[in-house]
Parts: C-alpha cells; sequence; structure tokens
C-alpha cells in the first residue's frame, strides 16, 4: 500500500446524507473478479443526472469527496471503496461513517476523515463559492484546510490512531499479524475440542 | 463488575492486545460467497500466501444464482465467472463448498444455521453486512470487507477495536399477528440508521425470549440497518433445542461441555451497558417502510409523512427525496399504496417458519389480479422441506411463481429484478434505491403484510384481508 501523508485536491459536495453502499455503487456492478474497473459504477444512478456533481467539468478531476453524515451505510462491498479510488478519490470527509465502510477504507488506503458536521457545511459553502477549490487533508497532523484568507476553514478530524500510523506507514495488515503467528498458534491450541469444524 | 454476553465472547477470542492497537481476534467460523471473496484469493496468490484454517471456512453461492433453470450453466456470464471462480478458488485452497445444485446451497446465513455451524459463543464473520443474523444464537457475527476477508484466510484472526455495548430490551410480548419483523422495523425507525453506529448490540427481555430462533434472527439478520456493529441474544433452551442434532451440532460428551459452557454466556447482573433503548412490544403494530432507507418506516395504520412533520433539515431534504423516488404523496394512507411485486424470501425472512406463515395466510386465496408474487426459499433444504409440508403447492395454486433458493430479488444481482417506477413489499432487509432494480421502489414488510398485500393488491395486514367462506 502507498503511504499517506498529505493530499491537497479538488473538493467534490455530495450534499446527501445517508448515502449507503448501494448507492454508491449498485449490485450490477459487483461481477468483476478483479480490484479495478469500479469507477464506471460509482453512483451509477445518479449520473445519469446532467446536474449530478459529478457531471460538472469543475469537479472532473475531484479528489476529495466532502458528504453529508452517515456515508458508506449499508452492504459490506469494499467495492464501493474501489470504486471511489478508482474514480479518483483519496479522501472522503464526513461527520459520520458507517462502520465496516470505515474499515475497508482503512484496508485500502481511502482516508476517511471523521469531522464535525459544521465543518461540512463550512466546506459545502466554500465550494459553492469557490467551484474547483481544492481542500488539503493532512494525516500527520489530523486537519483539513482550504481557503486562504478571510474565509479560509481550517479544522481537525478523527481518524484511529492504529488506522492514521498504518495509513503514513503504508503498512500491510496482513505483514503485520503474520508477524504476531505465536500468539495465534498458542491460542488455537487452547481452543476446546467441541468447537465445529468444516472439514 | 460483571461483564455483559458480547464481552465475554469478545474476550474468550482475544488472541492477542497491545495498548492503543485494536485487538486481534480469533475468527471460530469463516463464511464465504461468490461476490465479496475473488479479490481476496487474487490478494492471497499475489503475495504467495495460504490459507491457514480451511476447516474454519464454509463457501456457499448465493448472491449471484438464478432461481429458474439453476440445473443449467447461469445465463449471464459474468455472474458465471463469479461463480466459477469461486468453485477455481475453493478447490485450489482446499475450502467446503456447496455450490449450485448442491443440497445444502442457499443463503450463506441459512445455510451456517441449518447445519449447525452457528453455534453459542463463536466468533462468524463473512464479507457480507447481514452476517449479523448469526448472532441471535449468541455469537459475535458481523460483516467485514473484501480485504478483511483476506486477512482472515490468511491468519484466522483480524484485528478490531472494541465495540461499546448497548441493551436494547423489548418488554412484554408482541401482538397475535405482529412478529419479529415488525419490532425490528420499529426500532430502526425509532433509532434511524446510524443509531448503533460503534455498538454491539443485546437484544432481550420478553418480547426477545418469546421468539422462536427464526424470529431472532430476522432481529439480528436487521442490526446492521441502524448501524450495529453486531447484534446477539444470549442462548437459551430455545438455541440448545434448534441446534440439538444438527449435522454439525457437537454430539455425546461434546455436546454436554458446549451446552455447559454456553450456559455461562449471559449478562452478569451487575454488567454495565454503555447504552440502552427500552421498547414495550405490546404496543407495536404491523410496520411498512415508505422511503428509501430502513429507519424510514411507520405503522401499516399510518399514512405517508409529509416533508413537514421532520424538524432536522436532514431529515426534511431525505424525506423529500425519497418520496420522490417511492412516487408518494404526503398523507396518502400507507393501505393504500399499490402494489406490483411481492417478494417472500432474503435471509432476513426465507425461513422454514416464513414460507409456513405465508402458506397459512395464501393457502384457500389468490393473489390479486395484478399483482405478481414471488416465494424463494432462503436454501435447497427449506425448499425441500416446504415441499414436504406441500407449501410449495398453496403457493403455486395462490397463483404465485416458487423459485429455487438464493439472494434473488434482495438484491437483484440475478434476473430477479423490479424494472423502473416498479414497486414491491418485500420481507428482505433493504429498501434502497435500486435496491431491488434500477428505478424499484421497495417497500419493507413482514411475511404476513406480505402475503395479505399479495392478496389485496395494495399494502395490507392479513386483518385486512375477507375471512374465508366456510
Ligand atoms: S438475501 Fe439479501 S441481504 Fe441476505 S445475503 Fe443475500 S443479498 Fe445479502
Amino acid at each position: 500500500m502507498d503511504k499517506f501523508t498529505t493530499h491537497t485536491g479538488v473538493g467534490v459536495p455530495l450534499r446527501r446524507s445517508n448515502v449507503d453502499t448501494d448507492q454508491i455503487i449498485p449490485a450490477v456492478y459487483l461481477k468483476r473478479v478483479t480490484r479495478t474497473g469500479f469507477e464506471d459504477g460509482l453512483f451509477a444512478a445518479w449520473r445519469n443526472d446532467p446536474d449530478f456533481v459529478l457531471n460538472h467539468r469543475t469537479y472532473a478531476t475531484g479528489s476529495v469527496l466532502v458528504a453529508g453524515p452517515d456515508f458508506g451505510t449499508g452492504s459490506s462491498r469494499e467495492h464501493a471503496v474501489w470504486a471511489l479510488q478508482n474514480y479518483g478519490f483519496k479522501v472522503v470527509i464526513s461527520s459520520r461513517f458507517a462502520d465496516i465502510f470505515r474499515g475497508n477504507s482503512g484496508k485500502a488506503g481511502l482516508v476517511a476523515a471523521q469531522v464535525d458536521e459544521k465543518v461540512v457545511q463550512r466546506l459545502w459553502d466554500w465550494l459553492d463559492d469557490h467551484p474547483g477549490g481544492e481542500i488539503t487533508v493532512d494525516l500527520e497532523s489530523r486537519t483539513v484546510r482550504a481557503g486562504a484568507g478571510e474565509d479560509a476553514i481550517e479544522d481537525s478530524f478523527d481518524i484511529d490512531d492504529y488506522t492514521r500510523w498504518r495509513l503514513l506507514e503504508g503498512l500491510d495488515d496482513i505483514g503485520i499479524t503474520l508477524g504476531h503467528d505465536g500468539d495465534i498458534a498458542a491460542f488455537e491450541a487452547s481452543r476446546p475440542s467441541w468447537k465445529p469444524v468444516t472439514l | 463488575m460483571g461483564k455483559t454476553l458480547s464481552e465475554k465472547v469478545w474476550d474468550e477470542h482475544v488472541v492477542r492486545s497491545a495498548a492503543g492497537e485494536p485487538d486481534l481476534l480469533f475468527i471460530d467460523l469463516h463464511l464465504l460467497h461468490e461476490v465479496t471473496s475473488p479479490q481476496a484469493f487474487d490478494g492471497l496468490r499475489l503475495a504467495n500466501r495460504v490459507v491457514r484454517r480451511p476447516d474454519l471456512i464454509l463457501a456457499t453461492e448465493d448472491h449471484n444464482v438464478p432461481t429458474l433453470d439453476w440445473d443449467k450453466p447461469i445465463a449471464d456470464p459474468v455472474s458465471r465467472t463469479q461463480v466459477e471462480t469461486l468453485r477455481k478458488n475453493a478447490a485450489d485452497f482446499g475450502v467446503r463448498l456447496h455450490p449450485l445444485g448442491d443440497i445444502e446451497q442457499g443463503i450463506v446465513h441459512v445455510v451456517g444455521p441449518q447445519l449447525g455451524l452457528t453455534q453459542p459463543g463463536m466468533t462468524i464473520v463473512c464479507g457480507d453486512s447481514h452476517t449479523s443474523t448469526h448472532g441471535a444464537f449468541g455469537a459475535i457475527a458481523f460483516g467485514i470487507g473484501t480485504s478483511e476477508v483476506e486477512h482472515v484466510l490468511a491468519t484466522q484472526t483480524l484485528t478490531q477495536a472494541r465495540p461499546k455495548t448497548m441493551a436494547v430490551t423489548v418488554n412484554g410480548s408482541l401482538p397475535e399477528g405482529v412478529t419479529a419483523k415488525d419490532l425490528v422495523l420499529t426500532l430502526i425507525a425509532h433509532t434511524g440508521t446510524g443509531g448503533g453506529q460503534g455498538y454491539i448490540v443485546e437484544y432481550r427481555g420478553q418480547a426477545i425470549e418469546e421468539l422462536s430462533m427464526e424470529g431472532r434472527m430476522t432481529v439480528c439478520n436487521m442490526s446492521i440497518e441502524w448501524g450495529a456493529k453486531a447484534g446477539m441474544i444470549a442462548p437459551d433452551q430455545t438455541t440448545f433445542d434448534y441446534i440439538e442434532g444438527k449435522p454439525e451440532a457437537p454430539k455425546g460428551a461434546d455436546w454436554d461441555a458446549a451446552v455447559a459452557h454456553w450456559k455461562t454466556l449471559r449478562t452478569d447482573e451487575d454488567a454495565v451497558f454503555d447504552d440502552e433503548i427500552v421498547l414495550d412490544a405490546s404496543t407495536m403494530t404491523p410496520f411498512v417502510t415508505w422511503g428509501t432507507n430502513p429507519g424510514q418506516g411507520a405503522p401499516l395504520g399510518a399514512s405517508v409523512p409529509s416533508p413537514d412533520d421532520f424538524d432536522e433539515p436532514n431529515d426534511k431534504v431525505a424525506t423529500e427525496k425519497a418520496l420522490q423516488y417511492m412516487g408518494l404523496e404526503a398523507g396518502t394512507p400507507l393501505r393504500e399504496v399499490k402494489v406490483d411485486t411481492v417478494f417472500v424470501g432474503s435471509c432476513t425472512n426465507g425461513r422454514i417458519e416464513d414460507l409456513r406463515l405465508a402458506a397459512s395466510i395464501l393457502e384457500g386465496r389468490h393473489v390479486a389480479a395484478d399483482t405478481r408474487l414471488l416465494v424463494v426459499p432462503g436454501s435447497v433444504r427449506v425448499r425441500l422441506q416446504a415441499e414436504a409440508e406441500g407449501l410449495d403447492k398453496v403457493f403455486i395454486a395462490a397463483g404465485a411463481e416458487w423459485r429455487g433458493a438464493g439472494c434473488s430479488m434482495c438484491l437483484g444481482m440475478n434476473p430477479d429484478q423490479l424494472a423502473p417506477g416498479e414497486r414491491s413489499a418485500s420481507t428482505s432487509n433493504r429498501n434502497f434505491e435500486g435496491r431491488q432494480g434500477k428505478g424499484g421502489r421497495t417497500h419493507l414488510v413482514s411475511v404476513p403484510v406480505a402475503a395479505a398485500t399479495a392478496v389485496r393488491g395494495t399494502l395490507s395486514s392479513p386483518a385486512d384481508l375477507a375471512p374465508l367462506g366456510g
């Protein structure tokens, strides 16, 4: 996984709450057996609407999604994270993420930055005033920044310590766990014999 | 201080814990299906890794499989590739698979319990958010993403931060005709889709204890729909009776040892939950959704709400968007909403008890003229059991379509989909935009409401049906 320290990119306002993973990528797009190519299914139902934010040229190179609360609810499909990444998003900012989506993001290297609801509103308003404006997400200091001068925004975001450390270092979770092989083997030796097996 | 049920089960599975890091949890059972596993196996191959414990894995084919012509090769080439990829991966890595055509094939969350593999006190994961279903047995069971599937394949563990605990206490008894589904839809309307975020929830109280295992699975199944990490119910005699004699249940001395341990899996008297919700079952009524998330629901006797009924600006906007998508006018009585298709099935309500209930209402009645009713058993075993009891004949006589086992119209990955604008009453768990087919409009309902709706053609409960002539 690539290291993530800081990212600056075009902010995309997604003024919706409860964006579930069926909206991020509908089930019919889940049939690939690779991790790439899911960008065509991203927000598929909404992309037919010419007014949908991703259809505006201003946001064509968007990489920081600013979404309403309860982003990523519903299905566990990691394809939702891949679709966002395949499309070019590096960061999603929201005031509340569904647990599984947040976990999947951390594993796949997409930064899920949780901010106060007011910060989302301020970023939306700022993007209205500065369409195509860039947002900086600094994982080291856990801050989001946008603009300069009078209406500049700078605030902190939440991400758990462990995920932050892994993203900063670009570490592979499985590799870390395999380093604890002795602990796993000891645990396995102590399991009761009546626990079910499938083979 | 005592421990809650979830804390006991969690603590029994900690392989390693260190300050500032999530716990490393051992996983007792890993369920696989064709949609969320291919990239995980691919990752293993790329890194030259092996599956650590194939003996703790079970795979089935469910999301993509056709429910008609299931004895023929899958017609959709992309679905076929996905299923064939699972077959190849299972063969390459030595994983037990119940493919289409096998007697144990079915929806992964129906198959685990019916085999007796789902047992109290276990940790169970699957690349599917409705893994929470298995919590009905007093297991910690939750959905994971594909990277985590890969992690479990390689290590049989997961790194997990310890969730907070919540009790949902449901006092009193459910009135006649009100089901576990109505209970959980009522709860979600109360909490919203994010209310359980970060919690493992324990459902308890008289109404929960009185539920059958099927009903408990329905409740736990929908834990994810209000954001909970997992939902659990303490195992009791109902649980033990359900498991005893199942193919993979412990036998002889092992059974006694297992039950002795399972009986310790109860929240201690002096344990403290981080949060609690208390509900009264005796006031509950048939409950249906009107919107595009499972929290947008109301009693069947109510009317479609108006955006003005909500104070929060987000709720106003969400309601407005939902009504527009659903093609509903505020103020319309829900009973007058006309339904095109009724779907009985899914891991929420596709078990034998559900089919018996649906058949008991449909017996001697007929599906309304321009309504279609699809009955899809959750597994091959459920289908065979239903046929042995003659339920299939009742469905067919009533004008329903009787199908093969799978997820089917729950998510419309196979050909069972709604057309744009088509309206369904569905016993499944998600009413998201387009969930059952692009442009489709879903009302989540209980099994009795589904059956009665099929007969009347509008959202209805059995109480609305004319009595059968004697
Ligand atoms: S029946 Fe529906 S919710 Fe259940 S596993 Fe299948 S697709 Fe998921």
